[in-house]
């Protein structure tokens, strides 16, 4: 399956990833020939076949609902970019 | 044109557990920011959810109070969006194999039928953080508190025809998540939120309208007005032979209209697919019969029963069961007194009355519901009239007891509000007025038989300031047996 | 000293041969004087490292010290280290300290092992050849021209420099094997769910595992004794005990069924590269195994399933990457899309951001069903394919890698070419089978390996099978010419 190029930007928009328009077209091939090598995929019959989304058939375990977490603000955001009086610093985000 | 609207709600309930859906973080309300965000809840890089059982608990029991299919496996896809709130850029959430399945609950009209409305599904997922705008130099700071609290969607077959009704179904949700203890309810806290999809259609016409999703409306009369407001706004649009665009929007209270939102302009591909860090969660039937067993009695049924088994008014049962609190409270004095019909008149009288006065909830009433028990004991067996009942109340919200039921007796005699029936004790009270009256007296022998019952009230006024509590039928007796003999 | 298994320093350090001070100064000396050549270090973290030995050393003298005391390794740098940077090989993380430990880092720090320090890695661990590595290639110590094997090329490096006796790695598709192959290193790679994954950055959660990258299968079994377990933090490890597995390393192999996918000796792998193989099969043959042919039908949707299914997983793990409350924020951001994409698109290279593409696109609306739901009915079928095989036979063997270690450069023009170089050990991935990889030969005077896959949990078996190689033959045995490299 062959990407066009306005398809690779929207899917680099929507992944958020600034690409450089001249490394466009190259994304354009490399992309496409690795949708071709997925695409074998669509000759196989699978109709009977439950999709599988885990090596193994296990269940969800279950956490006893039970306050274990200390507050660690200060640790945790030695490694944040920008913060202020606790708060993670974003450009202003409108609603 | 006539127009027929159609409403679909999305109500998000926060879930009352103690700790997060996939951490062990506090979900407490109100605490410093980010102080609640542990390494799972901030999304650092390696760190992995394990599912709260509460959670489940809570959503399995709300299905079954809808009466709803509960999913036997059910499953957590992520959403993928970003967004500075959602520190995963993913919301994990259930898209194919939701936690309940279709149900139902019944609203009440305005003209006492009541409507059922379906219930296409509830699943559970988490909160997302706050970003807060003020404060931050032009930038936005990020809380992520909230985030990985646990919610249950509950969203509504598109079945609501106007706003009224769809006010009716969030406040009966907000009843029955409050009854069943998943949800505190608070809207004020953002416990509750719910989102209003509306589109307008033909009257006749079966194709839905395009329809626009007002978001996070906190409260019953705002889900009213701002519908309402939406209606409108659509209607003006369409007359005028315009198209409603798809879109999310905002209602302003202040200015009663809703706007479109910025932040939403783009056209989301959420790319949903299988949590591969959970598993599927499997419960069974013997697990749904066990939570089964914990529910309590519900709204409607609470208030069947307070018509048929204590003959309350149909209106009277609709308003003391619809507050799980006021429910219990009616109840624990009803019990007491042995009398729904009197319980119900203090509680929707004196109590209601002393509530919106304070502006507070019935938790916070200083009159326990033993306490009010007590005083209808009380009224009952002659001890207390009805404004000594009064004065005992009023007392009692003052803070002038200690919750006990004692104290209503102690209060009672402290006061001297106990009523005196006793015939012999009265009839020395009334020789001593009509002795210490000889004018009055001659008065009322003066006066014609038909007007006596009139005349009588002066003398009635006496002997109660005389004595306190005593009780106005006897005294009304004595003093006419008392006053035809000298007459 | 410094081409000691971990069993012998394990031995040496309770005879007092020399203390953990000793060989850990030892080890962080020859790593700064040789490791230029290989570049397989992020970070040596020689503080901590000597403090780890200190303390194991006191332990020792109380008389309280066990196998891993003292004993000199390294993680890959997947692995969150509490206080430590962690990188996972990509910018984007290149000031992240992370703030807790892995569970499996954890394990070793218990056991009272001395971390030297951060292995380097493909980024993100998405690659075959640690190409993809923000902090440079990583060269293979058998001939610097050619690539260790990725994405645990570090560890793979590392231990075949003689620099540590083990390292920690993780396998999505072959990350751990394919190095191990390269290298003429033992590596295993556990069932998905043997070991927790808390701590261990995420590329494909449903397919990644940590394991081990050692000398010997003796090594692998004490490495695998410190990692294995049930941890409570991730939903996915499982609950079952953990055998000793340096208990059943002696067994008898007499009798072991060996089953030979007959899609693993195709035409186009070559002639030199089929021999040694087979040569190893008559190895086993010789010890009293039998062996068998059988069909693995789907071995050639291994690839396709897999180029779905991680990069759709990637996609959303990725994307809390995002410069807000760690790692990598670009400069001047004019609002929050900006700081979204210049900070991800500046932070990551650019085979992840290929792959978190191809993830977008897969689940993307109107392509879930034909991509990702169809990936994850091959994911049944492949897993089908060795749940019969496991029927007939204890275990399957095959090669490793279609080729020896090609060289830097060979395989970056087209990413499709360097994804086939996984076509033998994805499948278990997709499966969630264990799965090794042992030296069998030379082609080239490069190491070849034998790959051996067992059936769920049955880690103990592969382990025996390959210690019994090990004790019949001397591949392992073989180490690079690394005189002309190193000072010490």
């Amino acid at each position: 399956m062959a990407l066009d190029q306005q398809q690779v930007r929207d899917i680099a928009d929507l992944s958020r990833l600034q690409i450089d328009e001249a490394q466009i077209a190259e994304y354009q091939k490399n992309l496409s020939n690795i949708l071709d090598l997925v695409d074998q995929l669509s000759a196989v019959d699978t109709s009977a076949v439950e999709p599988m989304a885990h090596p193994l058939d296990a269940v969800q375990r279950l956490r006893a609902d039970i306050v274990t977490e200390e507050n660690h603000r200060d640790h945790f955001q030695q490694i944040a970019p920008q913060t202020e009086n606790g708060y993670y610093l974003v450009p202003r985000v409108v609603e | 044109m006539k127009w027929e609207v159609v409403i679909g709600l999305e109500i998000h309930a926060q879930l009352a557990t103690k700790s997060k859906i996939f951490s062990g973080s506090s979900t407490a309300y109100g605490a410093e920011a980010n102080t609640q965000a542990n390494a799972v809840d901030l999304g650092l890089p390696g760190v992995l959810p394990v599912f709260n059982e509460e959670a489940l608990r809570m959503a399995v029991k709300f299905g079954l109070a809808i009466d709803a299919e509960i999913g036997l496996k059910s499953v957590f896809d992520r959403k993928n969006y970003f967004y500075p709130d959602s520190p995963k850029g993913y919301q994990t959430t259930q898209l194919h194999h939701p936690i309940v399945g279709m149900g139902h609950i019944d609203i009440e009209l305005e003209d006492g039928s009541s409507k059922r409305i379906n219930v296409t599904r509830a699943h559970l997922e988490e909160d997302a953080g706050k970003s807060v705008h003020e404060g931050f130099h032009g930038m936005s700071g990020i809380d992520l508190n909230r985030a990985g609290t646990p919610l249950i969607e509950i969203v509504s077959e598109p079945e609501m025809r106007t706003a009224k009704e769809a006010a009716a179904y969030f406040r009966k949700m907000h009843s029955i998540v409050t009854y069943l203890g998943i949800c505190d309810g608070d809207l004020s806290q953002g416990s509750m939120r719910c989102d209003c999809n509306v589109s307008l259609r033909p009257k006749g016409q079966e194709a839905f309208g395009t329809r626009t999703e007002i978001k996070n409306v906190n409260s019953f009369r705002n889900v009213e007005r701002a519908i309402d407001a939406e209606i409108e706004r659509q209607m003006d649009i369409l007359e005028d032979g315009g198209k409603i665009v798809q879109e999310t929007r905002l209602y302003d209270a202040d200015k009663n209209e809703t706007r479109a939102m910025r932040s939403k302009e783009v056209a989301n591909d959420y790319r949903y697919f299988p949590c591969p860090d959970l598993l599927p969660v499997i419960i069974d039937d013997h697990y749904v019969e066990a939570v089964r067993a914990t529910l309590p009695e519900l709204p409607d049924a609470k208030r069947a029963r307070f018509v048929h088994t204590h003959s309350l008014s149909p209106v009277d049962a609709a308003i003391l069961a619809a507050n799980r609190e006021l429910a219990h409270y009616f109840e624990t004095a009803a019990q007491i007194a042995n009398d729904y019909k009197l319980a119900a008149n203090w509680v929707q009288g004196d109590v209601s009355a002393t509530l919106n006065r304070l502006e507070i909830s019935i938790s916070e009433l200083a009159v326990s519901a033993e306490q009010l028990g007590r005083i209808l004991q009380l009224i009952k067996d002659n001890t207390l009239n009805n404004g000594g009942a009064k004065e005992v109340f009023n007392a009692l919200v003052e803070g002038k007891g200690d919750g006990s039921a004692e104290s209503v007796d102690k209060l009672v005699d402290s006061l001297g509000l106990k009523q005196v029936s006793d015939s012999g004790a009265i009839e020395a009270i009334v020789a001593e007025v009509l002795a210490a009256n000889p004018k009055l007296v001659e008065g009322y022998l003066a006066t014609p038989e038909d007007k006596r019952a009139k005349a009588i009230g002066p003398f009635i006024g006496l002997v109660r300031k005389a004595a306190k509590g005593v009780n106005p039928q006897v005294v009304m007796d004595v003093l006419q047996k008392k006053l035809n003999e000298l007459g | 000293m410094h081409n000691k298994t971990i069993a012998d320093i394990s031995r040496d350090l309770a005879a007092g041969e020399y203390s953990s001070v000793e060989i850990t100064e030892h080890l962080l000396t020859r790593i700064k004087q040789t490791d230029h050549h290989y570049n397989s270090f992020i970070t040596v973290s020689e503080e901590q490292a000597l403090a780890q030995a200190k303390a194991a050393d006191a332990r020792r003298a109380a008389g309280d010290a066990d196998a891993w005391t003292g004993v000199p390794m390294a993680h890959k740098d997947i692995f969150c280290t509490n206080g430590v940077l962690t990188t996972c090989g990509s910018k984007m993380l290149s000031n992240f300290v992370a703030p807790y430990n892995a569970t499996i880092v954890e394990n070793f720090n218990n056991a009272g092992a001395v971390s030297l320090g951060k292995l380097n890695m493909d980024e993100f661990a998405m690659g075959s050849s640690n190409e993809s590595s923000f902090y440079g290639a990583v060269k293979n110590p058998w001939d610097t021209d050619r690539v260790p094997g990725g994405s645990s090329g570090g560890s793979a490096a590392a231990v075949a420099a003689q620099l540590v006796p083990g390292a920690t790695a993780s396998d999505t598709g072959g990350s751990i094997r394919q190095p191990a192959a390269f290298c003429g290193l033992t590596g295993l790679k556990p069932t998905y769910g043997r070991v927790s994954r808390w701590g261990m950055i995420a590329y494909a959660s449903s397919l990644d595992q940590a394991g081990s990258i050692t000398r010997t299968a003796e090594d692998s079994a004490m490495m695998l004794n410190v990692m294995a377990g049930f941890d409570a933090k991730d939903s996915t490890c499982m609950e079952r005990d953990v055998p000793d597995y340096t208990a059943t390393l002696n067994d008898s192999i007499e009798g072991l069924t060996i089953g030979l996918p007959k899609e693993y000796f195709r035409s186009d792998l070559s002639a030199d590269m089929q021999q040694q193989v087979r040569n190893a099969i008559s190895e086993y043959e010789k010890m009293g195994a039998r062996v068998k042919e059988i069909s693995l039908p789907n071995t050639h949707l291994a690839i396709p399933a897999y180029y779905i299914i991680a990069p759709a997983e990637c996609s959303a793990n990725l994307s809390r990457m995002d410069g807000v409350r760690f790692g990598y924020r670009c400069e001047n951001p004019q609002d929050i899309n900006d700081l979204y994409k210049r900070s991800r698109g500046e932070g990551f290279g650019i085979e992840v951001k290929r792959r978190i593409m191809v993830g977008a696109y897969a689940l993307s609306a109107g392509f879930y069903d034909a991509y990702y739901k169809k990936a994850q009915q091959v994911r049944r079928l492949i897993k089908n394919d060795f749940v019969n095989a496991f029927k007939e036979v204890d275990i399957i063997m095959g090669p490793t890698t279609p080729t020896p270690a090609f060289k830097r450069g060979e395989k970056t023009a087209d990413p499709v070419d360097m994804y086939l170089e996984d076509i033998f050990t994805i499948a278990l991935n997709l499966a969630g089978l264990p799965g090794m990889s042992i030296s069998c030969g030379q082609v080239n005077n490069l190491p070849v390996g034998l790959q051996l896959i067992g059936n769920y949990f049955d880690e103990g078996r592969l382990l025996n099978a390959a210690h019994q190689f090990q004790q019949h033959t001397d591949w392992h045995l073989k180490t690079p010419d690394l005189k002309n490299l190193t000072g010490i």
